[in-house]
């Protein structure tokens, strides 16, 4: 359904032409994203997770259009993304769900217009009668009352918020769904609404998501394949289940180790030490190597590419230690083994 | 029952916020205490009041909002009534404060070192010399590296996690009995989470502080706490030791609350979720404010409202434990 290949945006964060003579420097770049590849198919999920910064939300923004990719390629059902966005009838078939249900519906607009909207703009029924049988559909299908269209989103929770962004994502009859930390902003009770909400309707109108978060726990529950960033670059993707049984890239695995311990198995965590690393000045070789406990010279020098992994051939990992069996091999996630 | 009296005592505190369209009751009935050297996690959801109760404590509700009952009590004096300037003194040297987002802690415009000083020499018996070599030890302890160096950094020259360090170094270092944190970790990413969290519990051990340490993330509060209290609508839904709180929680919110939580564990087909939101403050319900999304609701929550008592190896605000309401129960459960 939908393909990245080598997909790369940077940001120019210069300072002003005249200041950065007088100071005698150079262009500054920050990466955001930096050669990322991966491939969703048609009525998957595939998750992107990482930190703050690490680009994942910038993927998301390339992958609908939102930006144009600075390097490389997004393959839209076959089509160039450039090239389909162009087309109306191409447009509609990808939508986006935002983080902040409270910034991404507009104030002054009722529900039922700001549900209709994408069915007006791309003119898909004409009929007023039509469109708001539409609307009440989509606000049933969320799990809201035809009657909430004549409200105005201040009338709602957060929850109830997101269930409209998602009617609204939907309205346009969509195939693709990039969903950009829908659950973040909401409580863990209301979340559970809104995964199981996504789950459903993924089933009942197969749709393809591309689903950003930082939430491992939350990624887990709604995920086929998932891809962790670091730095602009995918450092790991992997099927869910493998993932979280046996993660490989020492990224994966400190992450799994950082996650609060809800069981209280009294497991001693051991955090990941250091920060993560300017995007603008990333450093040379394997940008994790740092803070890595299996860095040697050849990760400070030499970029480590996306290739099978040793033991669980359908992880993909950029990684030296584990391309060269430094890391001692698959091992079984402790957390995930306590599950039974 | 200890003996011991408690570091902090919080009795049927009640805050409302006057507005146009009457007095809203954000905070109804609350009482809890924190012992000496233990960590007390305050949970809920957004609009519970796990914030307010922090803010109340340490003395700075937003105006309108204002303490219409109950009483807080400090080492057994009461606080809650103190005049601004009593309070200001309480506040940093016998209670210290951590907030959130680190960047509106900080004062942008002086040097952390700056700040750490004037801490020290307002609440503390020292001069500024002694002050400085004491803030360069806090910012060690805390975990900033080249500490003699970075004192005399701005706060914008740290990033997140470090700015949170300075910010737990500028609440103990007055040596405070109690420490209120509200989301301590929440802006930060998981990795530095855990770093903080790690620190924060070694520093509390270390110094012998007790803790009120307020987040929406149960995982956190598993990890840190001793004791944590379940909030919901303004109220106390569930308080116990926080094993047999997450283990085996007895108040059906706190019930649909854990089963909510995605586990990272292992995959479910279906989550837990718990129907409706919670109600808004102007629009809580009669009797149980949890009742209208309870599943084991009966005649009696409608009408009556619950106050904590036993129930299990906890105590919660719930009819279901309550011997009167027994029959009922009974009846309920055999409809449903």
């Amino acid at each position: 359904m939908l393909e990245t290949r080598d997909l790369a945006r940077f940001f120019d964060v210069s300072r002003p032409l005249i200041q950065r003579v007088l100071a005698g420097e150079g262009k500054r770049m920050l990466r955001a994203v930096d050669g990322v590849s991966f491939a969703i198919p048609k009525g998957k999920t595939l998750s992107l997770v990482g930190e703050s910064g690490c680009g994942k939300s910038t993927v998301a923004r390339l992958v609908v259009g939102l930006y144009g990719p600075t390097r490389g390629e997004v393959i839209f059902d076959g089509q160039d993304l450039a090239q389909a966005r162009s087309n109306a009838a191409q447009r509609r078939r990808m939508q986006m769900i935002f983080q902040d249900p409270y910034a991404s519906l507009n104030p002054r607009w009722r529900v039922r217009e700001i549900i209709s909207e994408p069915i007006r703009a791309f003119g898909l029924l004409s009929d007023r009668g039509q469109i708001e049988a539409r609307v009440g559909q989509l606000l049933t299908q969320v799990g809201l009352s035809p009657l909430d269209g004549q409200k105005y989103p201040h009338e709602f929770s957060g929850g109830q918020r997101q269930r409209i962004s998602i009617a609204r994502a939907l309205s346009s009859n969509p195939e693709f769904l990039v969903c950009d930390e829908p659950t973040s902003a909401l409580d863990v009770s209301v979340q559970a609404q809104i995964l199981n909400l996504m789950k459903d309707l993924q089933r009942e109108l197969g749709l393809t998501y591309l689903f950003i978060s930082h939430n491992l726990a939350v990624v887990r529950q709604v995920s086929d394949r998932v891809g962790v960033m670091y730095l602009g670059r995918l450092v790991e993707n992997a099927p869910a289940e493998t993932l979280f049984t046996t993660p490989r890239h020492p990224y994966t695995r400190a992450l799994m180790e950082a996650i609060p311990d809800l069981d209280m198995t009294g497991r001693q965590r051991i955090p990941v030490g250091g920060e993560v690393p300017s995007p603008i000045s990333p450093p040379s070789g394997c940008p994790f190597h740092p803070r890595c406990p299996l860095a040697n010279d050849r990760c400070k020098a030499e970029r480590p590419e996306l290739m099978p992994a040793r033991g669980t051939a359908e992880t993909q990992v950029a990684c030296h230690a584990v391309e060269e069996g430094r890391d001692g091999g698959p091992q079984l996630e402790p957390a995930a083994m306590a599950a039974g | 029952m200890s003996n011991t009296q408690p570091l902090l005592e919080v009795r049927n505190l009640r805050v409302e916020f006057p507005t146009r369209r009457g007095t809203l009751v954000a905070l109804d009935d609350v009482s809890f205490e924190i012992q000496p050297g233990e960590v007390l996690g305050v949970v809920g959801e957004s609009g519970a009041g796990k914030s307010m109760t922090g803010a109340a404590i340490i003395g700075l509700l937003e105006p309108p909002g204002r303490i219409a009952g109950g009483q807080i009590l400090l080492n057994g004096r009461r606080i809650d009534n103190l005049p601004y300037k009593e309070m200001r003194t309480v506040r940093g040297r016998e209670i210290g404060a951590i907030f959130q987002d680190p960047l509106t802690t900080l004062n942008p415009l002086y040097t952390v070192g700056r700040q750490l000083v004037e801490t020290m020499t307002t609440h503390l018996p020292i001069g500024p010399g002694e002050a400085r070599k004491k803030a360069i030890e806090w910012l060690e302890l805390v975990g900033i590296p080249a500490a003699a160096q970075r004192i005399d950094s701005y706060p914008h020259e740290f990033s997140g996690g470090m700015r949170q360090r300075v910010v737990i170094a500028l609440a103990l270092c007055a040596e405070p009995k109690l420490i209120v944190a509200d989301e301590p970790t929440t802006a930060l990413d998981v990795s530095i989470q855990a770093q903080v969290i790690a620190l924060l519990k070694t520093l509390a051990r270390e110094k012998g502080t007790s803790m009120m340490l307020v987040t929406h993330d149960m995982g956190v509060i598993a990890e840190t706490a001793d004791r944590v209290a379940v909030m919901y609508a303004g109220r106390i839904a569930e308080i116990g030791a926080v094993r047999q709180v997450v283990k085996h929680p007895s108040h059906p919110y706190t019930i649909g609350l854990m089963g909510s939580i995605p586990p990272i564990t292992h995959r479910l087909e279906r989550m837990q979720q718990i129907e409706g939101s919670m109600p808004r403050l102007s629009a809580i319900p009669r009797g149980c404010a949890y009742n209208p999304r309870c599943p084991q609701v009966f005649a009696r929550c409608r009408e009556e409202r619950p106050e904590l008592t036993p129930a299990g190896e906890t105590r919660a605000s719930c009819w279901l434990y309550d011997a009167e309401s027994e029959q009922q129960v009974l009846r309920a459960g055999a409809h449903a």
